[in-house]
């Protein structure tokens, strides 16, 4: 029973530690949504290294344009490679059953990716393959172990310093922060105005309750 | 003037307009010393219009199809006009609402509101309670995202648990073997359904209420102090006196309500969980599955409870006696005052004692289990059964002082 228990914990254990964050440090993505030149650049890496295999099939072009401060016609001739319609959303030809064939597992859709795994894990994800003889593209992550994903960005790194990686990275990190939810910046800002009117009508509310009650003792 | 008064009057002939007002409202006299906990009440009222409001619109929008319900709420996200704000509105309604009830029955545990004549009120409550917890389990499986399909498997597993029965019931419960399409269609006809008699069910609680009369801090009788008129001495109409004090209590809470709405809707992963923006995938457990926070005491004390035999009865049996409990409490205690302002030293500790060992279980609910954590859940669960076992008992050592005849300030 002991040898029962003992065998259980130590298969379970692992699985434990990784459910726990898998003891990775993360760092800080320090992501600005307003930074809409950081947004443009991360839609071009995005577009370019990611949008090939993994859709984002809940975010349209033109919605995209829209927030990020560029025309469509902009959008259409540097950015659309999958698609010709500006109403679209991000798509890829891609079948599934064949990315699973050659990947061991589908791409997931990306479209919300950073609300399920959080920025910080996206940008350190992104800068933690290493190689592995051992995975079939020689390359695993120190984030996520045994990925299916090669190091797609491996040029990006290599040719460029470090800082530069990082500083791209972090683009590429703001942009799917920004398609996960389209409408974050705008909500904070109204956020604010919405309190404002919310203050003042408490102040009043608590004017006229204060006005009725003078009577009672 | 007189125009509006021959109307009111021509409906007063064919329904008890004025009747009605002013025996729940004009003439419906409160104790005039309500304090902050007495707010929750209306506020329950108004997160339940919200709820229902929002909830029809989002159903504009979404597909109650194992396919397309994870992309209608984004689509709802993206597409709808405000369709964003209106599912804010609801999720985070949704954990406003469980805040709102449980200071409303944390409330009525301080100040004794369950003691008679306010039996019944409190056991509609308890009801009313129960139909919450429903309404928002099946709600949560509708986004259909990691965290509403699994949560939902191993909440209907624990039915499957039952002896004799239960694996025929989970099958009836789901409409299929696993949690799929056919339980996702049947769990949105019920969330869409249950509401409405949840309202139902606040209607009773407040005729209830105004048959008996509210309860207040001191646990006074005000109804025992009647002036020549048999208007109540402490009495006060509730209309205008705490309408228009509801009214800035409503504007307290929508600004706590919309800084969440607006800056947090998340709220770290507490309103609306991380993993529940993956897919819902039948083939991939995810590594922790935790119910959302509302319902993570009770989880904990299902956890805390071993298995007999490798049955998970025990736990599910223990976590349903933890809600069943709550209708007895009338019962329960025997103290010869209401509000913990007269209870004595005994009844302040225990309560005191409940309150953190229900937190702790909430906290703990969230958590993978360890053998640190299972042995705290199970100090919380007996912690939690004894405040309610224990009260007639103890309710009836404690030390209490006594009760002024009107009101205090």
């Amino acid at each position: 029973m002991k040898k029962l228990i003992l065998s259980f914990l130590l298969t379970v254990m692992p699985v434990i530690g990784l459910a726990a964050g898998g003891g990775v440090q993360l760092d800080d993505a320090d992501i600005d949504l307003t930074d809409q030149a950081s947004l443009q650049h991360g839609a071009k890496l995005f577009m370019n290294y990611c949008l090939s295999c993994h859709s984002a099939k809940y975010q349209r072009y033109n919605r995209m344009a829209r927030d990020l401060g560029l025309t469509e016609e902009e959008v259409k001739d540097n950015l659309m490679f999958t698609t010709d319609k500006i109403g679209d959303t991000m798509n890829i030809a891609m079948n599934p059953a064949d990315a699973e064939k050659w990947f061991g597992v589908a791409p997931p859709d990306l479209s919300v990716i950073a609300r399920a795994r959080g920025v910080d894990w996206i940008y350190t994800y992104l800068r933690s393959f290493v190689p592995d003889e051992k995975r079939p593209f020689g390359v695993n992550n120190t984030v996520f172990p045994d990925v299916g994903m090669p190091h797609v960005l491996w040029k990006l790194q290599q040719d460029q310093p470090a800082e530069k990686f990082d500083s791209d990275m972090r683009d590429l990190t703001a942009f799917l922060s920004y398609i996960s939810e389209p409408i974050q910046v705008e909500r904070q800002r109204l956020g604010v105005w919405v309190l404002l009117f919310i203050a003042v009508f408490f102040v009043l509310a608590y004017l006229l309750k204060k006005e009725y009650w003078k009577d009672i003792h | 003037m007189s125009a509006m008064k021959n109307f009111v009057g021509w409906i007063d002939d064919r329904f008890p307009l004025t009747k009605v007002w002013n025996e729940h409202l004009a003439e419906y006299y409160a104790p005039k010393n309500f304090n902050f906990w007495y707010f929750m009440g209306s506020l329950a009222m108004l997160v339940l219009v919200n709820q229902i409001l929002t909830g029809v619109w989002l159903a504009m929008s979404y597909k109650p199809d194992a396919d397309l319900a994870f992309g209608s709420v984004e689509y709802i996200m993206r597409d709808v006009d405000w369709g964003w704000l209106i599912r804010y509105l609801h999720s985070t309604g949704a954990s406003a609402f469980l805040i709102v009830i449980y200071l409303h029955m944390f409330r009525g545990l301080m100040y004794g509101s369950y003691r008679k004549p306010r039996e019944l009120l409190w056991i509609i409550g308890v009801v009313i309670y129960l139909a919450m917890m429903a309404t928002a389990f099946f709600g949560y499986l509708l986004p259909w995202g990691q965290m509403s399909f699994w949560g939902a498997q191993v909440i209907v597993n624990l039915f499957s648990a039952i002896p004799v029965i239960g694996p025929d019931l989970g099958v009836w419960i789901r409409g299929d073997y696993v949690i799929s399409d056919a339980t996702l269609n049947r769990f949105f006809a019920l969330h869409f359904l249950l509401p409405f008699l949840l309202a139902a069910l606040v209607f009773v609680h407040i005729v209830a209420l105004h048959k008996v009369g509210s309860n207040n801090p001191d646990g006074i009788e005000i109804k025992k102090n009647k002036d020549e008129n048999g208007i109540p001495k402490d009495g006060i109409p509730f209309h205008p006196y705490y309408s228009v004090k509801d009214i800035a209590g409503v504007a307290g809470f929508l600004f706590l309500f919309a800084a969440v709405v607006f800056f947090a809707p998340e709220m770290g992963g507490f309103f609306i969980e991380h993993p529940n923006f993956e897919p819902a995938n039948p083939l991939k457990t995810p590594e922790h599955i935790a119910p959302v926070w509302y319902f993570t005491p009770f989880y904990a004390i299902l956890r805390a409870v071993p298995s007999i035999a490798g049955s998970a009865f025990p736990g599910v049996a223990a976590m349903l006696l933890s809600i069943v409990v709550m209708f007895f409490l009338p019962w329960l205690d025997r103290s010869p005052v209401k509000s913990i302002r007269y209870k004595g030293v005994i009844f302040k500790a225990s309560l005191a004692i409940f309150v953190v060992a229900f937190i702790m279980l909430g906290y703990l609910g969230t958590q993978p289990t360890t053998e640190g954590k299972t042995l705290l859940a199970q100090i919380g669960t007996v912690l939690y059964f004894a405040f309610f076992l224990l009260m007639p008992i103890y309710s009836k050592m404690d030390k209490t002082k006594p009760v002024p005849e009107r009101v205090t300030k």
